[in-house]
């Protein structure tokens, strides 16, 4: 009995060694991938029509759901911070509060999570069908690096959308806040949008843009590393995609937060 | 051209190739028989360098092919050519975009000139009507064909076959086994040839070779092969279920 809980820990003990080496390996491998991107980015050019296909991908083919989930984030904000304010006769407030929150957090965390899942999940799925069916071998005995085909256009690709499409969500949140201020909290559109350009900061919405490039580029390197890395035919590829969408995900509330902490900690 | 020295490798604790030793002359056309798993596709991309060996050394064209950098291995791999078993074919790209991949990146020749070429090698494998389909439209035999078109654009001194004739019915076989062979007589290419199907075997074979627990047990001429006292390969070629070969 005593051996056998002994085993028992040990094993427990190894796998969470053996899970934080695999840990610490692919993060070592993301940023050898990233790396790898930063230097064929010269062929940035050469690789426009790959870039704009993926632009496309990520933008144009995500475009309803990003809007509904940026109107509804938006609404969802004015409509539970409006009704607090609302015993105080301070509802008009609601716009100041839907536009520091979107550009500052919501509008670039929301944009990555949707991109995360709708599109890094494609990427690793993509690419790790063609890890494990040898299209990334054939493209090696070709000379051709994968990471400058596949790999650069679409952290490119994903760390310019990302950005926009964030710019998007800052105006469409801020729409659907003004129809529930308006509807729910009688607060007029002249009011709400007057003060929602008077909390409108340029610094807010710069590190709001940062932050959704950083994200962008983070998203996509760790996606295609997981696809990359992926082995064991469609259940390889089922890991991959798993990973890549928790890992991606974790990244974006922890460097998030860091680059909060970096422009308006202490 | 080719030649391996005492390579072993190690791959989910097994030992795929233990100590294994062999050479492969220039213009051979060079045959890899052996149950699956015993390390025949690891072999080949051994070859190709998509592989490192755990001990051991490789040479390509007197070169060394192991520990290398990723330039030198793009240097050498200049000269060699892969054709996968499922073909490889990127999936989103039409049957002639992917003959023409190799050449579009590297820029190698003029448009014309890559025109040019294109047609010729889908003329020799008889691709002309698939030019235009995607890979998941076209049959097995196709995708093999195409890829090793795709090869064939770079013109290689060696070409590496994985299963060529897996899945493909008899006549796409001796097609297959054809083209082959024509290769080595127009183009005097090296070609190494991992197989299951022992009539394919022995029509493209100078040499076959029989891997078995991570050496070559035999490796003659097919008629050697053929009439091999050794009972391992005897089993094998006769796929019998009696014989020394543990066959679960």
């Amino acid at each position: 009995m005593i051996e056998k809980i002994k085993h028992t820990v040990i094993n427990f003990i190894s796998d969470i060694g053996t899970n934080t080496l695999n840990i610490i390996a692919m993060m070592g491998y993301c940023m050898l991938l990233f790396l790898e991107v930063v230097y064929y980015s010269k062929a940035a050019f050469e690789k426009r029509r790959e870039i704009l296909k993926q632009m496309y991908y990520a933008g144009v083919k995500t475009f309803i759901v990003v809007s509904i989930v940026a109107l509804f984030t938006g609404m969802i904000l004015a409509l539970q911070t409006g009704l607090e304010l609302k015993p105080y006769q301070q509802q008009a407030l609601v716009g100041n509060i839907i536009i520091a929150t979107l550009t500052r957090e919501m509008a670039p965390f929301v944009t990555a999570i949707i991109l995360i899942a709708a599109v890094g999940s494609t990427m690793a799925a993509e690419i790790g069908t063609m890890t494990v069916s040898e299209e990334i071998d054939a493209l090696e005995m070709m000379a051709i690096s994968p990471v400058k085909f596949l790999v650069m256009p679409r952290v490119i690709a994903l760390a310019i959308m990302l950005p926009i499409a964030t710019i998007y969500t800052n105006l469409l949140g801020s729409i659907g806040g003004g129809i529930v201020a308006y509807f729910q909290l009688d607060v007029s559109f002249d009011v709400y949008y007057t003060h929602v350009l008077d909390s409108l900061h340029f610094k807010a919405t710069y590190v709001g843009l940062l932050k959704a490039f950083v994200f962008g580029m983070m998203v996509s390197t760790i996606s295609c590393a997981n696809g990359l890395r992926a082995t064991n035919g469609a259940l390889g590829v089922g890991k991959a995609t798993r990973n890549s969408v928790v890992s991606s995900f974790l990244m974006v509330l922890i460097v998030g937060y860091y680059i909060t902490a970096l422009f308006y900690g202490k | 051209m080719i030649e391996f020295r005492n390579v072993t490798k190690i791959l989910s604790e097994t030992k795929v190739l233990n100590n294994l030793s062999f050479k492969i002359e220039k213009g051979e056309t060079f045959v890899i028989i052996g149950r699956s798993g015993t390390g025949k596709t690891v072999t080949l991309k051994h070859i190709a360098g998509l592989l490192e060996p755990d001990s051991g050394q490789i040479l390509v064209d007197g070169e060394q092919m192991n520990g290398i950098s990723k330039s030198q291995r793009d240097r050498l791999r200049e000269k060699i050519g892969f054709v996968f078993q499922s073909g490889a074919l990127i999936n989103w790209m039409t049957v002639e975009e992917n003959i023409a991949l190799p050449l579009l990146e590297h820029k190698l020749y003029p448009p014309d000139e890559i025109k040019r070429i294109i047609e010729e090698k889908m003329d020799l494998l008889q691709l002309t009507s698939a030019r235009d389909k995607m890979p998941a439209e076209i049959s097995g035999g196709m995708k093999k064909r195409a890829s090793l078109a795709r090869v064939l654009v770079r013109n290689p001194q060696i070409i590496l076959y994985d299963e060529p004739t897996s899945g493909l019915d008899p006549v796409m076989s001796s097609l297959i086994n054809t083209i082959i062979n024509q290769l080595k007589k127009d183009y005097t290419i090296t070609q190494v040839v991992v197989t299951h199907d022992m009539d394919s075997a022995y029509a493209i074979g100078d040499r076959i070779a029989m891997l078995y627990d991570g050496k070559i047990i035999q490796c003659d001429e097919p008629d050697g092969i053929r009439n091999t006292d050794n009972p391992i390969v005897r089993q094998f070629i006769s796929g019998s279920l009696e014989g020394p070969i543990d066959v679960l």
